[in-house]
């Protein structure tokens, strides 16, 4: 790679052409800042950030946190980002299980479930997401109200104002905390063991035990540990709703990025080497180890960077939450261009938040790459 | 050879080799063959077909109502242009897929034909859609929609971005600092945001930041948003098929006596394509899959005329019919153009061994 010092090395029209490019670049920027005032001006928009201090006035129909039509921007932008994590992560977890699943059933030796495996990829990989999404939404909301709700052994209820679970009832902040400690316990295991297996378990027991001591510290008084939703009068009591916006977005990320990763998987499996797995069944290991200690961890090494990929891919498609009304960041972003007109400032914030994520989750990617390599290999 | 087991057999092995295979094959084949069922039930056999029939699709028993489509199958393909036009409408996406199944035939794999070609589609859908060139009366981009609509975008985000992948490949291997230090910058900043939030600045930021009489049409300023985002990926597709060709063809090349510009273009270019050539395809597919998203900035394509022709009171109860319908054009498409991939993929790994 060549650096700066070449400049004597090159040609007077290489220098030339260069530095056209770089007139044309500033020339670019400085005639958008001119336009940009001028238009600014016109409109009678003060640029600057002030405006996140005012108060929205309109609502948008989901948030982690308590909210109000009072709230400012800042917090409904933080509210939005919040959203875009929340479907965001949940999401690629679900898929990364899913798709595991039918990477591996599509490499599987039956034919029955090779076949099932790829008919789902089939469909589900050729139709558009916001396609998938707006479908899902339609078909959700047709659903019966809540006295005809479809029910699922008297404790979940799928109505057309959602889909009612029983939870654990603890309060909001302290499932929040419970979460963050368990993340927090996570990055530590993974980073003190060796085995990622034993890492992942220890994980899970971990989260498992935080949320248990949080629940029994913050329950209120004298009632029940899990509330489960009753239907009283017209609508639902207790439990927890997960409303339909959510539901169908959740469950179109998860079926369309499942589909991809799917493939991701059954390619990573498919490179395994057959005489390790030969070797394998030839000590006398069921299937089912050869998959787990003998596949699954080789065939990691390659499935983990287009993975990566994938989560980032999932990351970014949240953003067509807009098409149903999902108040995801970019949603919020663009109702608060419509309400306020601070365009550009807003849509700074909005790419401003996306790199950053993006940038977070490559980050945690070539962790995994890392953490992954075996000794001695390329 | 003795001991190869046919296709047949080795389907029949993996189907039924133990008695836990055959027990899994019949559950799940089971399984698929009763939502099959369902889906022809409910899609054929209990269906009402013609729109006069819409009463029927109210009775206890029937199933899909396609007379939704039947009455509205015009809305969804064409959207807004006008009625007594629609032949052009229909003309002009035909233009554009013959383009496309053309493309796929090897003959038209070099440089100047396939250029021809694709100029030669667009510009047919271009003259006949708009129409005032041609002398027919003039119907504006805002009145386009639905399939048509759909392949215009597709088409004309292909066209343009293809050659501007080129070129920010071009510069990001480039040895001139300046022009490498913007391309890595722009790939990497487009990529790392979502399609939507390109798409929206387009339409809603450059507006504020462009002097009037450059803005264009808001389809014009989505196009080349969307082909940006397009090249930005093209580039990285081509950079490996830069990656794949072995330095001592430049330096051949050179000791033949031709010029930089010469060896790029006839040496190594042909090559660069040919190993992309399953990546960008790929990429192809992703376009027309990812153009769904423009409902959201306002265009009318054809989840809009979709929605549109289920929204209005009569129709309102059989929105499923209509966004099968739409998911079946999408599916058609998609699967054929990514089947179309694969067989090409395996076609060249089978050329090179």
């Amino acid at each position: 790679m060549l650096g700066w010092k070449d400049i004597r090395q090159m040609t007077a029209r290489e220098i030339a052409l260069q530095l056209g490019v770089i007139v044309l670049i500033v020339v670019i920027i400085v005639s958008a800042y001119q336009s940009a005032q001028y238009n600014l001006t016109r409109l009678g928009i003060t640029s600057g950030f002030s405006f996140l201090d005012r108060d929205t006035g309109w609502s948008y129909s989901f948030s982690l946190l308590e909210r109000s039509i009072d709230d400012t921007y800042r917090k409904t932008l933080l509210i939005g980002f919040l959203n875009t994590i929340f479907v965001g992560f949940i999401s690629i977890i679900f898929a990364t299980i899913l798709g595991f699943l039918i990477g591996t059933a599509r490499d599987s030796r039956n034919l029955g479930l090779s076949t099932a495996a790829s008919v789902y990829i089939q469909i589900f990989r050729n139709i558009p997401l916001i396609l998938q999404v707006v479908f899902l939404y339609a078909i959700l909301i047709h659903f019966p109200g809540p006295k005809q709700a479809y029910a699922l052994g008297d404790v979940i209820f799928m109505s057309n104002r959602g889909i009612m679970v029983p939870v654990f009832n603890m309060p909001l902040w302290s499932a929040g905390a419970a979460a963050g400690l368990s993340i927090l316990a996570g990055i530590v295991l993974f980073h003190v063991n060796k085995s990622m297996l034993r890492a992942a378990l220890l994980t899970l027991t971990a989260t498992v035990v935080a949320f248990a001591v949080m629940l029994l510290l913050t329950r209120p008084e004298g009632e029940p540990l899990i509330s489960v939703p009753f239907l009283k009068g017209l609508r639902f009591r207790e439990g927890g709703t997960i409303s339909v916006e959510l539901a169908a977005m959740i469950v179109g990320i998860v079926l369309y990025g499942a589909a991809y990763i799917g493939e991701v998987v059954r390619g990573g499996l498919a490179a395994v080497n057959k005489g390790i797995v030969e070797a394998g069944g030839s000590l006398g290991l069921s299937p089912f180890a050869i998959w787990w200690t003998l596949k699954v961890p080789m065939a990691l090494r390659s499935i983990v960077p287009p993975l990566g990929n994938q989560w980032i891919f999932i990351m970014k498609a949240t953003t067509v939450g807009v098409a149903i009304g999902f108040s995801d960041l970019f949603y919020i972003v663009s109702t608060s261009i419509t309400q306020s007109g601070q365009t550009l400032e807003l849509i700074g914030i909005l790419m401003g938040a996306f790199l950053m994520v993006n940038f977070a989750l490559a980050q945690a990617i070539n962790w995994l790459n890392r953490r992954l390599a075996l000794k001695g290999y390329g | 050879m003795s001991g190869q087991v046919t296709y047949l057999q080795n389907l029949q092995r993996r189907a039924f080799g133990t008695p836990k295979d055959t027990a899994l094959t019949l559950i799940v084949g089971l399984a698929l063959a009763w939502l099959a069922w369902l889906a022809i039930d409910w899609g054929i056999l209990r269906a009402v077909w013609r729109a006069e029939d819409v009463a029927l699709c109210r009775e206890d028993g029937a199933g899909a109502c396609w007379s939704v489509i039947d009455a509205r199958h015009r809305l969804i393909l064409f959207g807004l242009y006008p009625f007594d036009e629609h032949w052009r409408s229909t003309t002009a996406a035909l233009a554009i897929i013959v383009t496309v199944i053309l493309s796929c035939v090897p003959w038209f794999w070099a440089g100047r034909r396939i250029i021809t070609l694709w100029t030669l589609g667009f510009a047919t859908y271009y003259l006949l859609m708009e129409g005032s060139l041609l002398g027919l009366a003039q119907v504006t981009t805002d009145k386009w929609g639905g399939l048509s609509l759909v392949l215009f975008l597709f088409s004309s985000v292909v066209l343009l971005g293809m050659p501007m992948g080129l070129g920010l490949a071009l510069m990001r291997r480039s040895r001139l600092p300046v022009l490498r230090l913007t391309a890595s910058l722009l790939i990497d900043f487009v990529r790392s945001l979502p399609l939507l939030t390109t798409l929206f600045t387009a339409a809603v930021v450059v507006p504020i930041l462009l002097p009037d009489w450059l803005q264009g049409d808001k389809i014009w300023r989505i196009i080349v948003a969307f082909a940006l985002f397009f090249a930005c990926y093209q580039a990285e597709v081509f950079r490996g098929g830069f990656q794949a060709i072995p330095h001592g063809q430049f330096e051949a090349g050179k000791a033949l006596g031709l010029g930089k510009w010469q060896v790029l273009w006839l040496i190594i270019l042909p090559q660069v394509f040919r190993h992309a050539l399953p990546a960008t395809i790929n990429m192809v597919v992703i376009t027309f899959k990812e153009t769904a998203v423009v409902i959201i900035i306002g265009l009318f394509d054809l989840l809009a005329s979709a929605q549109a022709a289920f929204g209005t009171g009569e129709w309102v109860a059989y929105y499923m019919e209509t966004y099968v319908f739409v998911a079946f054009i999408y599916w058609a498409f998609i699967t054929s153009l990514s089947r179309y991939g694969e067989y090409l993929k395996d076609r060249l790994a089978n050329e090179e061994h």
